[in-house]
């Protein structure tokens, strides 16, 4: 356990360049032992870049960086030791099945061979995988791959799990079943980092998230506060004739705290979507559909960015 | 680092010498006669080039085991990222697919000891020595693979290596005829490359000659292990580690 602070993780000033392009620029956080903590940003925002500096899998350019207590330049080892890892990309062993990966992986942590059999065991029942267990890794779907992936991060019972967008290519079942593993994970006293470009994810898993955008950090607090901050309570979601497209200039002025087009739809934020829609009617603007529903991390998103999160 | 290996493959590297010592030491053993060795002696065609084959197939092991393997978990399978983020470094990576080429290169020299012995081609109890000799080989071979292929670009590339370095230092390392036969220039090419160390060191060992000779290729082997081995390293490290 640290130290000196009880943060897992700690970065001042973080920074990550590929030559003359920065990709993580200057950023600060403070991940708390327990819990999750999330990263969310769109693509290119160096989510991917922070995560595999804080793997010691990516030399720090700039800046300081201490994981559990430690200095990755120096103890990458005694970190990778006790760290679990679920990269953006897997990278199974395809010439090898579904048990041995885990088996195998366990030896490079050091871990007994009897050790290791039971542990692959309860991991490949814990993510539903157990009856695949001798088949070879090369034909599993996706989200079979990357729940091996998550079992493989595992092994060494790390207390901190580094997960890079781990329902990326789920199917809703499957990401629920995750989420709920990752839930137990937590609860067993693992902290979790996680990425990810799912707002609804990131509000129903992480206690704390940073917003990154542009290799920076915009925004930080648990999805709560974030939406509170940054939106309002309410949002009206209005579907407008595309005729009227570009001659409403004005036409919904005074309605809303602030207004959103997007291409397909327009945002309309107030603290009462109901009263909004009732004045929209009175208007007399045609209006396609209209939906009134809570703020999200979506929209702390769009005024943040100005970019919605799910591409 | 237990991979399953295509034991096709692995067999081929034993039938291989197997069957040049045969074609070859038998064939040309029948026409040559014997030849001189550095002490006077006059030994068989066959022992005189059965060692030179053990010490190239553990060159071909070597070489094979680590280009063309390692290249594709190199460059297309991201295993290597994976076994990264453990507390395993680009260093034990190395190592570990070094093992594979050790253990082919064991197996290979085993096949050529047993066969050769069966045929009274062993002229010296040294010959046992053969068979870390050929570890050793093996070792330094490999480290030029993997530095190798960490240069290599395309499945094309492979030519490179193997039709101009392996195969001509097959062919003019001593393997077959004393290197004495070969015009000064060619003897001063042929004494820089490493696999006319490797061809010296079994050849004395199995033929019960161990001199300054020997203890000169070992040396050269060594430095020959360390460099490639620190170029292997250095090289994964840049396509590994970003
Ligand atoms: N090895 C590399 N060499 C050069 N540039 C890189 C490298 N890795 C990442 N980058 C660049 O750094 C920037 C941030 O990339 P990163 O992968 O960290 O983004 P991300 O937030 O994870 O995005 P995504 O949501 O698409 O995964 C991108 O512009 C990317 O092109
Ligand atoms: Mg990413």
């Amino acid at each position: 356990m640290p130290a000196a602070s009880d943060a897992l993780v700690r970065a001042r000033s973080l920074t990550k360049r590929f030559n003359a392009f920065t990709a993580v620029d200057g950023i600060d956080f403070e991940v708390p032992a327990g819990g999750s903590f999330g990263f969310l940003g769109p693509n290119g925002a160096g989510k991917t870049s922070t995560m595999r500096m804080i793997a010691c899998a990516s030399p720090v350019t700039s800046g300081e960086l201490r994981v559990i207590g430690m200095d990755p330049r120096t103890d990458a080892r005694e970190i990778k030791a006790r760290l679990g890892v679920v990269p953006q990309i897997d990278n199974l062993d395809q010439e090898l099945t579904v048990r041995e990966n885990l088996e195998m992986y366990a030896r490079y942590f050091d871990i007994p061979a009897a050790v290791a059999r039971q542990r692959a065991s309860e991991l490949l029942e814990f993510v539903q995988l157990a009856e695949r267990a001798k088949d070879q890794v090369e034909p599993l779907s996706g989200g079979m791959k990357r729940r091996l992936t998550i079992a493989r991060a595992l092994i060494n019972e790390p207390e901190l799990v580094i997960l890079d967008e781990p329902t990326t290519g789920l199917d809703p079942q499957a990401r629920h079943l995750l989420w709920e593993r990752l839930y137990q994970l937590k609860r067993r006293g693992a902290t979790l980092i996680i990425t990810t470009h799912y707002m609804d994810e990131a509000e129903q898993l992480c206690d704390r998230l940073v917003v990154m955008d542009k290799a920076r950090i915009v925004a930080e607090g648990s999805p709560r506060q974030l939406i509170d901050q940054y939106s309002t309570r309410e949002v009206l979601e209005l579907r407008l004739p595309d005729a009227d497209r570009g001659r409403r200039n004005g036409q919904l002025d005074g309605l809303a705290d602030r207004i959103e087009e997007l291409p397909d739809r327009t945002l309309l934020y107030t603290d009462d979507g109901e009263r909004a829609l009732d004045a929209v009617h009175a208007r007399q603007i045609p209006v396609e559909s209209a939906l009134v529903r809570r703020s999200s991390l979506e929209d702390v998103f769009l005024r943040l960015t100005g970019r919605t999160l799910v591409e | 680092m237990v991979y399953r290996h295509q034991w096709i493959v692995i067999a081929s590297g034993v039938v291989e010498p197997v069957l040049y010592l045969f074609g070859i030491g038998l064939g040309i053993g029948g026409l040559v006669g014997g030849v001189q060795l550095a002490d006077g002696r006059f030994v068989s065609y066959a022992a005189y080039v059965g060692p030179a084959l053990l010490a190239s197939a553990a060159m071909n092991g070597a070489v094979f085991e680590t280009i063309f393997n390692v290249f594709f978990k190199l460059n297309y399978a991201k295993t290597y990222e994976g076994i990264l983020a453990t507390p395993m470094g680009i260093t034990e990576i190395a190592l570990g697919e070094m093992l594979w080429a050790l253990m082919r290169a064991a197996l290979y020299a085993v096949a050529m000891l047993v066969i050769m012995a069966a045929m009274g081609l062993i002229l010296s109890p040294l010959a046992i020595l053969a068979l870390p000799a050929a570890l050793f080989i093996s070792a330094a071979f490999s480290a030029a693979g993997l530095a190798g292929t960490s240069y290599l670009r395309t499945v094309q590339d492979f030519d490179i290596p193997m039709g101009l370095i392996v195969q001509p230092m097959f062919l003019f390392s001593g393997t077959f005829f004393p290197i004495t036969a070969y015009p000064l220039p060619i003897q001063v090419f042929m004494h820089l490359t490493p696999l006319y160390h490797a061809v010296n060191l079994i050849r004395g060992l199995m033929t019960g000659i161990l001199g300054w000779g020997q203890a000169w290729d070992f040396a050269y082997l060594a430095a020959f292990f360390v460099v490639f081995m620190w170029l292997a390293t250095r090289q994964m490290e840049r396509k590994l580690i970003k």
